[in-house]
């Protein structure tokens, strides 16, 4: 049901970000706010060729620079742990994927610009950078792989020495429907093929990577702080996999973290490097990673390269889709890399749409690049991309509306279980279609047409609609499809005497606003104060093991799991109540703050219950414990399907080729919103992700492995000015069915719904103009449409 | 960066000096600059700072012509010339964003000009001399290709003397990640005639498009225009737009100068 009012505290309230008022006055404590006493500064000397033997790494007239403590190279790595992969695909011959070793510093070669050959430990980052400059590097350069189709042929270079090929695996999902659809295909009255480029992209937080690491000597004890989203999946697979510490003797804090985007949840090798450094060294290192560094080292996303085809009948139901991709892994398997091709996208192409038989094939593909993992949305933006620039074509080939071929299409009945292995519970997909159609005025569309035309301008309408899977996820699922994790979420709600709360969240906060969203949950299920509820997160020795912030899961699970630990602190506080008012646990109301007898006027107040928990003079000692704190974790039973429709207006220079977007429009269901000013700046940021890369932005490498795109000179970020005021909804609700708070995220709708309807949008702009292009890939720049116009 | 000495001279004679010494590099806004030391790609010894000289500084009528003084920073000159020259303090206002604009100066801009730079056209366009501290210079004879200039060793810009032509624009289409011009054209008319800029398209850095510069002191309309092409086989060709695309976008960023005039 719409909610037409909004309460001025607890869940539905847009409440104010309190965590605003330090990230807005500077008083943030980010990794790189950290200095520690005695601390070190490393600089990675790192690759410039894509390729290569190494010959040798000769540091030893470096070794003798001015405060330098200690360089290592590979072979100080040899005997230790490589970077693991959290993820194993199952290819369709039932084989488990190609797994590469991944050094923490390059070991006999390199396979990609910027990989770490050595590094150099010094007193201060500039003598470290000068030793590194004497640091002798003998490379013999091999033929780089860069293009996926090229690097799966025979005779090319392999990334790999000892793995067969550069193919990582050759997914078919669901093989076993394979047969039947190309039957579909066989019998269909209309196939409608489309290849297409999903753009690799850099995500680029606004905060770059830091890691230090220290160690106590007398304990010890390592501790690591770091730029992540989520500091126990650090502390597990760096732990376990690459350096062999117990977890009770490594701390990980990851502090204010200025946006994650995905590309903070990978355990990186500086991290590793850091943290065994501070040993080797006997003080602690620092790394901060320069923008320059960025581009070359951080996980990019996307790079996907697709044939996808729709069959339909006479009457335009989609009977079958059948899609061929080829996924980029880069030169190593990052830390969730191969789910990001696969389950995280081959189970959304089902859309919002009953297609009834669905075949996807993935070829993930080593070439001499940086890995690639999720990016905000991971799977499901480049899922969404394919189908719904795809059933724009059929409409336009079918000379049918690109609204009526999709509601005719649509899922209407839930629970529906979809041909690619998941079932949606809860949607309703005409709703968010009529919410758009009324929002962005689609009637008047046409008046203001005329109005760009009479400028000299073209103008084009472009919809889309989208589904996502968040609130990842059911860890026996996840389990049985290769996870090497478990994705439930834990809190510990810890209540004070005097009854404040402090709930400590496996959920990591880098820019979500939990520290107010979650404190609002809390607080109206007590019916007390928000302020009364402080958030903790992003220490391991804080917070209970939990596995972090990405996919838009933390109110899904994290949300799911403080709310679980609130009901057993309520449990246990009506027990201490019924005993205080002298009445039987049953009878006893929570409400607004205060314990009461139902049918009486006998009431007793929050404070009174927390005090009595922690000074139990009147206290049911022989029944309850004192004290008043309890964990929770929870597992969820399935994903949420947060989905939508999306509108974007354009206006074309037909002379210069360049794009601008005039007005965009989002109609969301996100289930139940716990703040809906959060919800809508979600969205919004998603937007522009989207929409930049949709028209900007594009990672791009030439032939011999060179990053070209390498600074913010030649990699276009979306700005304030390149995008509209948006109108965003969030009106249409369906509760998702199976968590307390029924909600489904948030987090990466915009970035997932928005680019296809960018480019059916520019792609009807130039329709107008006379131009049936039929596609043209991302980022819609300037010069590729005007080279399309002129074509 | 690696190590250098700064100097911060207050005179234009004590700048001269100091540049005399081996690797010495002068430093006006260091927008460009610091950057490249930044990233190891330069080795100056000694770094002669520019911005405490006052006789760098300044927007001025000087006999018939708007003199802006080599430190003069784009913000001044986007406020200060807004009456004199608004073309000029419009083009000003355009460069990079407040912070690149409160730093960068008009003489660092010069001495560098980067092929896609923006006063590099307008001072071609208006027919500027280039003043340094040993001697004047016409902007014809001052840019001498991508990066490179009259300028000798240790020579400085100490000011810019533009003619105020009767009517002038600066059209920029930007490239997408800079917001440097991917092209752009400064159209000036004077009473003895027409001169256009184009920065940003060719390999050999600013030019004047002369056959434009004809068809409009014959004619100032956008459709003298028609039928003038450029050769884009000797332009910028990169992620952002073929030598084709750029020498389309001289005309279009030329004609569009003209209309925004006319
Ligand atoms: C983000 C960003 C965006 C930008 N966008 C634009 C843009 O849109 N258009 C544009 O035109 N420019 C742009 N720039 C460049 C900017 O205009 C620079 O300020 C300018 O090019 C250099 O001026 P500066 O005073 O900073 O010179 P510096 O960086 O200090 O010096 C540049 C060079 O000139 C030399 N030099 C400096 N002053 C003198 C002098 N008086 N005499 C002789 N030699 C001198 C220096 O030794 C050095 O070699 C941008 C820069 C940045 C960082």
């Amino acid at each position: 049901m719409p909610k037409d009012f909004e309460p001025s505290s607890g869940i539905g309230a847009s409440s104010k970000r309190r965590e605003d008022i330090r990230f807005l006055t500077g008083s943030g404590r980010y990794t790189d706010d950290i200095n520690l006493r005695r601390q070190t500064h490393v600089f990675f000397l790192r690759s410039d060729v894509a390729h290569g033997r190494l010959s040798g790494v000769d540091t030893s007239a470096a070794a003798d620079m001015p405060g330098v403590l200690k360089i290592f190279t590979g072979a100080d790595f040899a005997e230790i742990g490589g970077m693991p992969c959290g993820w194993q695909i199952t290819d369709k011959h039932g084989q488990p994927m190609q797994e590469p070793k991944h050094p923490v510093l390059a070991h006999e070669k390199v396979r990609h610009v910027g990989e770490p050959i050595a590094a150099v430990v010094a007193e201060t980052l500039a003598q470290a950078r000068d030793a590194a400059e004497a640091i002798v590097v003998d490379i013999d350069e091999l033929p780089a792989v860069v293009n996926m189709k090229e690097a799966v042929k025979d005779d090319a270079p392999k990334v790999h020495d000892d793995l067969t090929s550069n193919l990582c695996y050759d997914w078919g999902f669901v093989e076993e429907n394979k047969e039947a659809v190309n039957k579909a295909f066989d019998d269909a009255a209309h196939v409608t093929t489309l290849e297409l480029v999903n753009n690799r992209l850099v995500a680029n937080p606004m905060e770059p990577r830091v890691a230090i690491g220290e160690y106590d000597r007398s304990a010890g004890d390592y501790t690591l702080y770091t730029t992540s989203q989520n500091p126990h999946v650090i502390r597990l697979l760096m732990g376990a996999f690459v350096l062999g510490i117990p977890e009770h003797k490594l701390r990980v804090v990851a502090p204010d973290v200025g946006g994650g985007f995905g590309t903070k949840i990978f355990h990186y090798q500086e991290e590793a490097f850091c943290t065994f450094a501070a040993k080797a060294v006997g003080r602690p290192v620092k790394w901060t990673s320069s923008r320059s560094e960025a581009f070359m080292s951080d996980a990019h996303g996307r790079d996907h390269v697709t044939k996808i085809e729709l069959a339909l009948d006479a009457k335009n139901n989609f009977t079958a889709l059948r899609t061929d991709t080829y996924a980029n892994m880069g030169a190593y398997l990052s830390t969730f890399a191969p789910s990001v091709p696969t389950w995280l996208h081959g189970t959304l192409m089902a859309g919002n749409y009953k297609t009834p038989l669905i075949y996807v094939n993935v070829k993930a593909v080593f070439t001499n690049t940086v890995p690639v993992d999720a990016y905000r949305g991971a799977g499901r933006p480049e899922a969404t991309y394919q189908l719904e620039r795809l059933i724009d074509k059929a409409a336009h080939e079918l000379k049918v509306d690109p609204i009526k071929l999709r509601r005719q299409n649509f899922v209407t009945e839930f629970p529906y279980a979809t041909p690619v292995a998941v079932e949606y519970d809860t949607g309703d997909y005409n709703a968010t279609m009529d919410k758009l159609e009324e929002i962005a005025d689609h009637a008047g569309f046409e008046a203001r047409r005329r109005e760009s035309e009479a400028k000299g301008k073209l103008r084009g309408f472009g919809v889309n609609c989208y589904i996502e899977a968040c609130g990842i996820a059911p860890s026996n699922l996840v389990g049985q499809l290769g996870a090497r994790a478990g994705l439930y979420e834990s809190a510990t709600v810890r209540v004070n005497a005097t009854g404040g709360l402090v709930v400590m969240t496996g959920s990591h906060s880098h820019g979500q606003g939990h520290e107010t969203s979650f404190a609002q949950v809390v607080a109206d299920m007590i019916g007390i104060d928000e302020n009364m509820v402080e958030i903790v997160h992003g220490d391991t020795a804080r917070t209970p093991m939990g596995m972090g912030t990405y996919g838009s899961r933390s109110l899904a699970v994290g949300g799911s799991a403080m709310v679980r630990a609130t009901e057993k602190i309520i449990a246990k506080a009506k027990k201490i109540a019924s005993h205080l008012l002298e009445a039987s646990e049953g009878d006893i109301e929570l409400k607004d703050g205060a314990f009461s007898v139902a049918g009486t006027d006998k009431s007793v107040a929050w404070g009174d219950v927390t005090l009595a928990a922690y000074v139990p003079h009147n206290y049911p000692l022989e029944e309850i414990e004192p004290g008043l704190e309890e964990t929770a974790f929870y597992d969820p039973s399935n994903f949420t399907y947060p989905a939508g429709a999306y509108a974007c207006e354009v206006e074309l220079d037909p002379e210069t080729g360049h794009v601008t977007v005039e007005r965009f429009t989002a109609a969301d269901d996100f289930g139940n919103v716990v703040n809906p000013m959060i919800v809508t700046g979600q969205v919004h940021g998603g937007l522009a992700q989207g929409i930049g890369q949709a028209l900007l932005e594009n990672c791009v490498y030439d032939e011999d492995g060179q990053l070209l795109s390498a600074s913010y000179m030649d990699y276009a970020m979306p700005r304030a000015s390149d995008l509209p005021f948006y109108d965003v909804d969030h009106s249409c609700q369906t509760p998702c069915t199976h968590n307390p708070l029924g909600v489904k995220g948030c987090g990466e709708a915009g970035a997932i719904g928005s680019p296809p309807a960018v480019v059916n949008a520019v792609l009807d702009a130039m329709r107008s103009g006379g131009k049936d292009i039929g596609h043209i890939d991302m980022p819609v720049s300037p010069a590729r449409v005007w080279e399309a116009m002129h074509g | 960066m690696y190590e250098f000495e700064i100097e911060r001279p207050s005179s234009v004679a004590d700048a001269v000096k100091a540049l005399g010494q081996e690797d010495a590099q002068p430093l006006s806004g260091g927008q460009t600059l610091i950057p490249t030391l930044k990233a190891r790609l330069a080795m100056p010894s000694v770094l002669v700072s520019l911005t405490g000289i006052k006789e760098l500084q300044g927007v001025e009528m000087r006999d018939g012509a708007l003199w802006i003084g080599g430190g003069t920073t784009h913000a001044t000159v986007m406020h200060d010339a807004a009456e004199s020259y608004p073309a000029l303090a419009k083009l000003a206002a355009r460069i990079g964003d407040p912070a690149v604009r409160n730093r960068g100066t008009i003489g660092g801009s010069l001495a560098n000009n980067d092929p896609s730079a923006c006063y590099p056209a307008a001072a071609l366009a208006s027919g500027a001399t280039i003043e340094t501290d040993r001697r004047e210079i016409a902007a014809d004879d001052y840019f001498q290709g991508m990066f490179t200039t009259a300028l000798e060793e240790g020579e400085i810009v100490t000011g810019v003397r533009f003619p105020i032509p009767q009517a002038a624009h600066y059209e920029k289409f930007i490239q997408p990640a800079s917001r440097f011009p991917l092209v752009a054209a400064y159209v000036a008319q004077f009473s003895d005639g027409v001169r256009v800029a184009i920065t940003g398209a060719s390999n050999e850095g600013v030019f004047r498009w002369t056959e434009a510069e004809a068809a409009l002191s014959e004619r100032f309309d956008a459709d003298a225009l028609d039928g003038l092409t450029l050769d884009g086989g000797n332009m910028i060709g990169d992620l952002h737009g073929s030598g084709a695309y750029r020498a389309h976008l001289c005309g279009v960023m030329t004609r569009r100068a003209v209309q925004a005039i006319a």
